[in-house]
């Protein structure tokens, strides 16, 4: 085995309460991080320490606990700025998650600039989150969503999607990394020829948060958007990068509290970005929480995370085929996170992770909000192990073990 | 026998066991004992909304008792199906209607299979209720 990572995973493991606990008297083996992630002491405790010393609303006291307050979450605004290397702080909008930021960029840019007859690429291989929202907004102006084909391997291709592109088309959603099959797409490609003909483009980027740098400015991406409680962060936060050009020209989402800056029963004006966009009072806890986590990522070193992360993947993904009779591993892209999807002729997805619950397994079955790239594959559901950077090749080795002994009860 | 009374029978039958184990492996081959439904049967129509798996049942009504079939593509429902099929197949409309099953809270293995886990299980229960209120509305009418 090689010990190429410089990381200390069973320390890394200490900072994680909720991985040291036993499940129908086995100790957890936490698979399903695509799902969501756990959340390592220090993003605990922030959130804990800002209810206990610092809570107030932001934006409008002149006392000394809302300006804390304030402080904080402008301080967490600009965290992620640099995490993700925007340009401007008024580029990013705290929202709730992912899908609210694809619903905010498909119903407030959509309805303003699309009309009858357009057209909008997103791929096969979409969360239903960024299919849905599109879907909607194609129906109410008359537009039309076009789909890039998946291919056998879990893979899109820039000859297909050029194929897609013509004058029509008006946007392009996509997502970064598959949380189906764990592909990992050339998004910066795709981007660049979307760029070409001078469509916008939005980038899905759920499952690459947790896994690898984002560098907004360098994929050139006009919209950008992740949740927190992928990220080691709390739930019900999320971010939504847009390059300011675009979130000026766009009519706010949701209206009321720090949005706005002027009301008479006659007229409301608007406030500036990033608030045009923060209607009422935000998740304040939230977005401190995921400042946390990204400074708790980058404490361990995010190269060091993803380099034992491919060391992971490599490890699960040979154990998987060699030791698992009778699997089938949906999708094999040249780049994928460690994410594997499978389905185990004669079995049913569901009967597996009934049965590794009682080892104190948690994986996902399902179709992973998925649907229509589940039908690509041929299946209705698949079962799906997820890891972190807090998984390690032990655990690998017990879900394997575990994992036939179910398929022996089962077949 | 009662719906109670196979109920009861059900739970001593699990009783004798041991561990998670090998409950699983009498509920996976009770579930394969059950015949599986031929393909024309396993139509929409008769599919119970369930999430994850899928499960069918159809239902006939004779000399005032209903018979039910049941069948799912995933081997631990299907032996449930098998099982809620055992207590309640050749039963009447008002035995139906009136029973709270409680059986599959008292096999003892914790929550892995309550209704609440999307396997069709309470939508195949309900389905099964609202075949007996029809039957007995026909009956009455
Ligand atoms: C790729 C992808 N997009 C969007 C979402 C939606 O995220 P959320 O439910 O946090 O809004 C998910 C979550 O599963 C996802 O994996």
């Amino acid at each position: 085995m090689s010990a190429a990572t410089s990381l200390n995973i069973e320390k890394i493991r200490e900072d994680f309460p909720i991985l040291h606990q036993l499940v129908h008297g086995k100790p957890l083996i936490y698979f399903d991080n695509a799902a969501t992630s756990q959340k390592p002491y220090t993003v605990i405790d922030r959130i804990h320490q800002y209810y206990s010393f610092e809570n107030s609303n932001i934006h409008r006291g002149t006392y000394y606990l809302s300006e804390l307050a304030s402080n904080y979450y402008e301080g967490a605004r600009d965290t992620i700025q640099q995490a993700i290397n925007a340009a401007k702080r008024e580029e990013v909008i705290f929202v709730r998650g992912a899908t609210e930021g694809i619903n905010l960029v498909a119903s407030s840019w959509g309805r303003s600039f699309l009309k009858a007859g357009d057209e909008i690429i997103i791929s096969g291989m979409e969360h239903h989150a960024n299919i849905v929202p599109w879907q909607q907004i194609c129906i109410e102006k008359g537009a039309v969503l076009k789909v890039i084909p998946v291919d056998e391997n879990g893979e899109i291709h820039l000859d297909d999607f050029k194929n897609l592109i013509n004058e029509k088309t008006k946007f392009v959603s996509l997502v970064q990394v598959s949380n189906g099959i764990g592909t990992i797409n050339a998004i910066k490609e795709f981007i660049d020829i979307a760029h070409a003909h001078q469509i916008p483009v939005m980038i899905d980027g759920c499952q690459a948060a947790p896994h690898m740098e984002i560098d907004v400015q360098a994929l050139d991406c006009d919209f950008y958007t992740f949740s927190g409680h992928k990220v080691f962060g709390p739930t019900g936060i999320g971010v939504l990068y847009g390059k300011e050009s675009l979130l000026e020209v766009m009519p706010p989402y949701q209206f009321g509290g720090d949005m706005i800056r002027h009301v008479s029963f006659q007229k409301t004006t608007f406030n500036d970005l990033p608030y045009k966009f923060e209607a009422g009072t935000p998740h304040i806890s939230g977005a401190i929480g995921l400042a946390a986590a990204f400074d708790y990522l980058n404490s361990l070193g995010r190269g060091n995370l993803l380099q034992y992360e491919n060391e992971l993947f490599a490890y699960a993904d040979a154990k998987l085929n060699q030791e698992v009779a009778g699997i089938r591993l949906l999708g094999n892209a040249r780049k994928k996170i460690p994410v594997f999807s499978f389905v185990v002729e004669g079995t049913h997805p569901l009967d597996i992770g009934t049965m590794l619950d009682f080892e104190g397994i948690a994986i996902r079955t399902g179709n992973h909000c998925t649907q229509p790239l589940m039908e690509r594959f041929g299946v209705s559901a698949s079962a799906r192990l997820s890891l972190a950077f807090y998984n390690t090749k032990e655990e690998v080795d017990k879900f394997v073990i575990a994992l036939n002994k179910v398929l022996q009860l089962l077949r | 026998m009662t719906i109670q009374e196979i109920e009861n029978d059900i739970v001593v039958e699990f009783e004798l066991l041991g561990d998670w184990q090998e409950k699983y492996q009498h509920i996976i081959a009770i579930g394969k004992k059950l015949p599986s439904f031929p393909l024309e049967l396993q139509t929409e129509e008769n599919k119970v909304r369930g999430c994850q798996s899928n499960v069918w049942l159809v239902s006939s009504f004779n000399e005032g008792k209903i018979f039910l079939q049941g069948d799912s593509d995933a081997l631990i429902v299907k032996g449930l199906v098998a099982l809620v099929l055992r207590v309640l197949s050749g039963k009447t409309p008002d035995e139906i209607l009136n029973t709270q099953l409680s059986f599959i809270e008292r096999l003892g293995m914790q929550s892995n299979l309550s209704p609440t886990r999307n396997n069709g299980l309470a939508a195949m229960i309900k389905q099964i209720k609202f075949y007996a209120l029809a039957y007995k509305a026909k009956t009455n009418s």
